[in-house]
């Protein structure tokens, strides 16, 4: 395998791995927030409780978030070093501005929030807790306006140095292998790089994504302690949240969704067209609900539904959406490849496509994956509203409830199959239609160096991930405390409740 | 933006980037410093001492190592690509024993016999002194020097980077750290324990100060630039033998119980050798050798005046913040550390 391969590899992996934390983190700082807001108007010891044990989960998922979000930062450097120097003047700032901005909040709040329940009174205790819980938004913010910078660039030009001076090279330069010494791309409106076409689609996507993943874990948990008859009480609050949590991130979340698409289909259209396999461009363009993508004969297997993409692309059942046969088009294939006969584009152009047979399964896999937490999370809130939600005897409520342990895995799959289409989809580039992934890689790192940090790393993260299965099933069994909070709690915090008249 | 005008971008980076690693060096210091030291001692409920002195702050120290990345990345592209695709193997296994030994420090409590303890604790110590080793390796080649060719890109190998000199450097880190691990033991545990770490302050001073001492004796010899440096900027001396007398100071207070004033001699003395170096190395960020035509400068590595700018603006509103934070989060925790059900 070439450096190259490796070196994405290696960085999938890892971020990754990552990737399963900071979403737990920022659901469950919502849910926290929730909780405790909850407990300071009422009083009820019971929401302390929760908040209590939701927030020895949420130090587990933050630990390990932290600890492999180091690894991202380093492998900018480390793996795409070319495209550290390509990019730096812009990608940087919004990684520096994430880390002076969101994780000194996050990591400073959280000790508070974490060992401080007996340090400070309990409204700058539930301040503590907002702002990991922002601390932890604002740090998605920085990370996917990074990265949508990368899919769809804006506010930027490029720039070259002649005779030691910066000359700017007009729009539109292609970018060649023999720039990547001198050619780099620099900011010009900050704010534009920021706010580029698809920040706000995307973040929005992300959030959405770590909310589910939060309120399923409470779900999923409470649903544990319901269906093995322990914390009853507990488990009924925790699960009510959770639910009401989940039902409203889900319901945003197919909004968000087609949104997402849609500008997909406006920024990067060959991504959109191997996202949904498609290769001709014809009218009342069909939507394959789940198949797989015959590489060889460039078709899609699969039942489909006329006109649905179509329809989800621009609002209508007839316009074409367009497929891979036309894209990118000739006129951007004969600019970067001017001795190339007409008769060979068709070739050529495939070097321009995506693994279209990854991406479509991938994002048929979130898509899925999406529409059944719909399902279930209607399905819930109609047993809830009946009152059959928390009925035992019901064999239907124990089916529901099963389903709703394992329903925490549906986000996390969700969420890592949306970022392996973004990603995947995104390829050939690093930077869309400016900066090809082959290119962006460190000169100077050999396959087998690669080779060995990724044995390295597939042993560290296998024991953390062992040991975060260990730790989150310990704290799971041991489950809340209920004696615990009378004695523990200061002084100043007792008199708060007192005071407080219970809702 | 008229008043950023007023301003050398290029030097307030070079100061700022500065300013983030050592803080981090001031505070993960401490903290991977206890690691190194942790085995030392033998009792469960000394060693359990030790991880909760440490405890709620070890996370957000590493914070400070995340933002001086991310600024370097900002305001120095060409360096963070150079230095960080340079030293891959080297910050693997840092990053390694980063993760290996959180997970040691959260493993380490959760089951009560011996043999699973004794482990963690091993992972835990080990983890901490190959840290701060690399970390001094690194900057040890950093000093040194290491070979760039024209398009800045590095030249030299892994066996390369493991020179003498740069050892020499990570152990007299290692060293560093642990001193000022036990420096801020001494200050959060009482008792036994108080009378054992604060014994061995001043034996880690000397050892310090003995390598310290080696390291420059080894620099005018190995990197003979430095002495030129030095002689056109010869306050430089005046910085080196501040640093000197307040690691000394540090057993005196120590010994008269202001384990507070020994800790912030401590953080000042850290403070003084990244000045020393910032000093000696200015305007270099990388210094390419043997051929020292392809360092890498703070003009050179920078990005452009605008983002400098705009970096400077995030800065100026978010650094008074991290400060506010760190300032606050170590006043609540101050005072001793006592143990209880939660703790690790």
């Amino acid at each position: 395998m070439t450096a190259e391969i490796l070196a994405r590899i290696q960085f999938a992996f890892t971020i990754a791995f990552h990737y399963i934390y900071p979403p737990l983190s920022i659901g469950l700082g919502v849910v926290l927030v929730m909780m405790e807001g909850l407990w300071l108007k009422t009083g009820n010891p019971l929401y302390h409780n929760m908040a209590r044990f939701w927030t020895r989960i949420f130090a587990l998922t933050f630990a390990i978030g932290v600890a492999t979000g180091i690894v991202m930062e380093f492998e900018f450097g480390t793996n795409w070093s070319t495209y550290s120097r390509f990019v730096g003047d812009i990608f940087g700032s919004a990684l520096a501005a994430e880390g002076i901005f969101a994780f000194f909040l996050e990591s400073g709040f959280l000790a508070l929030l974490l060992f401080g329940w007996n340090k400070v009174g309990p409204r700058m205790h539930f301040f503590s807790t907002c702002m990991v819980a922002f601390g932890a938004h604002f740090s998605a913010v920085w990370i996917v306006v990074a990265n949508s910078w990368m899919q769809t660039p804006a506010g930027f030009h490029l720039e070259t140095v002649v005779n030691g001076q910066p000359v700017v090279l007009p729009p539109g330069h292609i970018v060649t292998t023999a720039d990547l010494t001198s050619v780099r791309a620099v900011v010009d409106d900050f704010w534009a790089m920021v706010f580029n076409p698809s920040s706000i689609d995307r973040l929005t996507h992300v959030v959405l994504g770590a909310w589910m993943a939060g309120a399923f874990l409470v779900v999923s948990i409470s649903a544990y302690y319901l269906l093995r008859n322990r914390h009853i009480e507990f488990a009924k609050a925790s699960l009510k949240i959770g639910l009401a949590f989940a039902a409203v991130a889900t319901a945003l979340q197919m909004v968000s969704a087609d949104i997402t698409a849609k500008g997909v289909v406006q920024n990067q259209p060959i991504k959109l067209a191997a996202m949904e396999g498609v290769f001709d461009t014809v009218p009342s363009t069909p939507m394959t609900l789940f198949g797989y993508v015959d590489g060889a004969n460039e078709t899609v297997v699969g039942p489909k539904i006329p006109g649905l993409l179509s329809f989800l692309a621009f609002n209508s059942f007839t316009r074409p959406v367009a497929g891979l046969r036309q894209l990118p088009p000739d006129d951007f294939l004969k600019a970067r490849h001017p001795e190339t006969p007409q008769e060979d584009l068709p070739q050529l152009r495939k070097s321009y496509w995506p693994n279209v047979p990854a991406v479509f399964q991938f994002y048929h896999i979130m898509i899925i994956i999406g529409v059944a937490m719909l399902g279930l999370v209607v399905v819930s809130c109609f047993f809830w509203w009946r009152g059959w939600l928390f009925d035992l005897n019901r064999p239907l409520t124990r089916w529901l409830l099963i389903a709703l342990v394992f329903s925490v895995l549906g986000p996390q799959i969700a969420n890592q199959a949306g970022w392996f289409t973004a990603e995947m989809g995104r390829q050939p580039w690093i930077v869309y239609d400016l900066l090809k992934t082959s290119e962006a890689v460190s000169k100077v790192v050999t396959a087998n160096q690669i080779i060995a940090s990724l044995v390295l790393f597939g042993l560290v993260y296998a024991l953390l991930f062992v040991m975060f299965l260990f730790l989150l099933t310990r704290k799971i069994q041991h489950g809340p405390d209920n004696e615990e909070e009378s004695e523990e709690m200061p002084d100043s915090w007792k008199a708060l409740i007192r005071t407080t008249p219970r809702a | 933006m008229n008043l950023l005008n007023l301003i050398d971008l290029n030097i307030t980076w070079y100061i700022l980037v500065g300013v983030l690693f050592t803080g981090y060096a001031m505070l993960d210091g401490f903290d991977l410093g206890v690691g190194a030291i942790h085995l030392f001692v033998r009792k469960d409920e000394h060693r359990r001492m030790f991880l909760n002195s440490i405890g709620p702050v070890w996370d957000g120290n590493e914070v400070w190592l995340v933002t001086g990345g991310g600024a370097l990345f900002a305001a120095f592209p060409e360096a963070y690509a150079t230095v960080f695709s340079g030293f891959y193997l080297p910050f693997m296994l840092l990053l390694c024993s980063l993760i290996f030994r959180a997970v040691a420090i959260e493993f380490r409590s959760k089951e009560e016999w011996g043999v699973w303890r004794q482990f963690w604790d091993v992972a835990f110590s080990l983890g901490s002194f190959v840290s701060s080793l690399l970390i001094g390796v690194a900057m040890g080649n950093i000093v040194r020097g290491i070979p760039l060719d024209a398009d800045h890109e590095f030249a030299g190998t892994f066996l390369g980077l493991l020179n003498p000199y740069a050892l020499l450097m990570g152990v007299t880190t290692v060293l560093l750290f642990a001193m000022h691990g036990a420096i801020y033991l001494s200050m959060k545990t009482e008792g036994e324990l108080r009378g054992i770490v604060s014994g061995w302050v001043p034996r880690l001073i000397g050892l310090f100060l003995a390598s310290y001492f080696l390291f420059n004796l080894y620099t005018l010899i190995e990197v003979p630039w430095v002495l030129d440096t030095v002689r056109a900027r010869p306050y430089v001396f005046l910085v080196v033998a501040a640093n000197v007398l307040i690691v000394l100071n540090i057993p005196r207070e120590i010994h008269n119980g202001r384990d507070f004033n020994a800790f912030l001699s401590s953080c000042l003395a850290m403070g003084l050798m990244m000045v020393t170096f910032g000093l000696t190395y200015f305007p270099n960020m990388v210094l390419s050798t043997p051929d020292p035509a392809n360092s890498l400068t703070i003009w050179n590595a920078a990005s452009t005046q605008k983002t400098l700018g705009i970096m400077l603006i995030i800065a100026i509103i978010g650094v008074p913040l991290v400060l506010a934070y760190t300032a606050s989060i170590y006043w609540v925790f101050r005072g001793k550390t006592s143990l209880t059900k939660h703790s690790y």
